[in-house]
């Protein structure tokens, strides 16, 4: 496939959540927020494409029957290096995001693409592929979070345009589960 | 490149040398970020501080000391105008919210009124004790300006002076808690001083 | 007192899989039949367990000590990644029919965001030993009960008449969505 196919297969085709149901557990456990799910997906890409590009260039340094603890370990390094610079910059998103930013380094999405994609390709095509899946991840996470803002909270990215509550259970554990039912249902249609 | 093999010393060598380069590198990012997240904690802090307590011109957070009360610690910061005492923000806490803890920031005049409180951490649900936050209602407002020696600090449920959250008896009991928790320890701490 | 409030929250209250959203991926995949459920279940609460007591030793004794807080991540991981190669192997001596019916949910415990979320969440609950090896067997206990039900549900599933767009994960999720729902009724006991 090109690169643009390389680059695209994330966004409908092969959409990590909807399509692969990998990472399936910061999917519902951050998007209770447009915004959140936006910072989400972006941390999460940026820990992709950066292990995607290592895993790449040291592929043939990694014996075989080692590398998922090497790949671990990498996954690891980038998720910690995006936890502390959050720490340091973006203090209300990392509150906001909490325990799933070191969850990211247990999102099958990264250690998956690591394993079927970075550890056999060039590191161009790992870096596109990384790109497209983490900007896949990140446009569904954006989608999730604004239909569970919106209808569970009366906004979009905090501005509020009703009185009072929305439907609360959106914004709660079932309405998390609920919305990414309907939005699979979707994306089935759509991949016809 | 054909891949390398995996023989003992070359699966040693390789995991070794990755761990080596990553906690190198993770190091340095520490030390880089080390410093911003502690201002960053600290501006959070004085944020709190300064919406509790009237102006003051002093650095109430170098100027803090701490009490342990109730198997955890209560921090006082107080603010000075001038030298002179305006009042003494109180990071305080309760242990019986509907989710857990909630931390609270209690702003008392020097008398104990309270000038102000507001939310530091909460896990409360949504549209229900939540409301205890300023951006989701006007509720906590009720507390400005009340002496405890007159306003009693429990829900009208209990006998107070409280309005409870619609729907929220027990985030509201826990708020009024840590806000009784702070206004006494004050008090004691005043008084031994 | 505190250790049964700690178990009610864990498996009920804030069950780890249908109220804090970790664990799900396995809970997708094994959930199909109530056997596997169970083996899976028994074997997160052995990786579970044991993760949380060595984290928290490594944490207590060497991570905090040092100074070195920020290589958390990457210590509890690897200690997860080895504990998991270590039941393999030991299921595979002991147990070998159960080695083969897990297949490959097995490794993938590894990256069961459950077992590295325990970890991290009995460090930041300042948990002592006793009571994070409980919040961990309660948890896995709250975990196998949510995968347990949800198998049984989607046994029942099987037999009934979904619209084909809606056949398998969708309407699992949307199941799961009313499971916590009724979970949430456990809200205020503890």
């Amino acid at each position: 496939m090109n690169q643009l196919q390389n680059f695209t297969k994330g966004f409908i085709r092969e959409n990590p959540v909807l399509a692969l149901f990998l990472g399936l557990c910061p999917t519902l456990g951050v998007t209770t927020s447009a915004i959140n799910g936006i910072g989400m997906g972006l941390a999460t890409t940026f820990v992709l494409v950066m292990s995607n590009i290592s895993i790449s260039l040291l592929k043939n340094l990694i014996p075989g029957n080692v590398r998922i603890p090497a790949f671990i370990v990498v996954i690891a390094s980038f998720v910690t290096i995006v936890e502390l610079t959050m720490q340091a910059f973006v203090p209300a998103l990392f509150e906001a995001l909490g325990l799933f930013i070191p969850l990211i380094v247990v999102n099958c999405i990264v250690l998956g693409r690591a394993e079927a994609f970075a550890s056999k390709n060039d590191l161009f095509s790992s870096i596109i592929d990384g790109l497209g899946m983490g900007v896949g991840f990140t446009i569904t996470l954006f989608i999730l979070g604004s239909i569970r803002e919106i209808l569970g909270s009366g906004s979009i990215f905090d501005y509020k345009f009703i009185q009072g509550d929305g439907m609360l259970i959106f914004v709660l554990a079932p309405g998390a589960f609920i919305a990414l039912g309907y939005l699979i249902v979707l994306m089935r249609k759509v991949n016809k | 490149m054909a891949k390398m093999e995996s023989t003992i010393g070359n699966m040693i060598l390789s995991l070794f040398g990755i761990t080596f380069v990553a906690s190198s590198a993770l190091g340095a990012v520490y030390s880089l970020t080390k410093e911003p997240i502690a201002a960053a904690a600290i501006a959070k802090k004085n944020a709190a501080i300064s919406e509790v307590i009237p102006e003051f011109n002093n650095t109430p957070s170098s100027e803090g000391y701490k009490i342990p009360v109730d198997g955890d610690t209560l921090y006082f910061y107080p603010g000075k105008l001038n030298g002179e005492l305006v009042g003494t923000a109180v990071e305080t806490f309760t242990k019986i919210g509907f989710s857990g803890t909630i931390k609270v920031m209690v702003g008392l005049l020097p008398d104990g009124t309270i000038n102000d409180v507001t939310v530091l951490k909460h896990s409360e649900t949504p549209g229900l004790g939540d409301k205890m936050e300023k951006k989701k209602s006007d509720w906590s407002l009720q507390f400005k300006g009340k002496n405890p020696q007159q306003f009693n600090l429990s829900v009208k449920k209990d006998g107070g002076d409280v309005d409870a959250i619609t729907a929220s008896t027990i985030s509201s009991r826990a708020f009024c808690d840590a806000v009784t928790r702070a206004y006494n320890s004050y008090i004691s701490a005043s008084e031994i001083k | 007192m505190e250790y049964v409030l700690i178990i009610i929250s864990a498996v009920f209250v804030n069950n780890i899989v249908l109220s804090k959203f970790l664990g799900i991926c396995p809970f997708i995949g094994v959930s199909a039949k109530v056997e596997t459920s169970l083996g899976m279940a028994g074997a997160v609460t052995f990786v579970m367990t044991f993760a949380t007591m060595v984290t928290y030793l490594v944490q207590t004794f060497i991570l905090s000590r040092l100074g070195i807080g920020f290589m958390q991540t990457i210590t509890f991981i690897l200690i997860i990644a080895a504990l998991v190669q270590l039941v393999e192997i030991i299921l595979k001596k002991v147990s070998p029919s159960l080695y083969q019916a897990l297949g490959i949910f097995l490794p993938l415990i590894t990256t069961n965001c459950a077992v590295l979320g325990v970890a991290l969440l009995a460090v930041q609950s300042e948990y002592n030993m006793i009571k994070s090896v409980v919040y961990a067997i309660a948890t896995s206990i709250g975990f196998g009960l949510a995968l347990i039900i949800f198998a049984g549900i989607r046994e029942q599933l099987e037999l009934v008449n979904v619209p084909a767009a809606m056949k398998g994960v969708p309407v699992a999720f949307i199941t799961a969505g009313l499971l916590a729902m009724a979970f949430m009724g456990f809200a205020g006991m503890a």
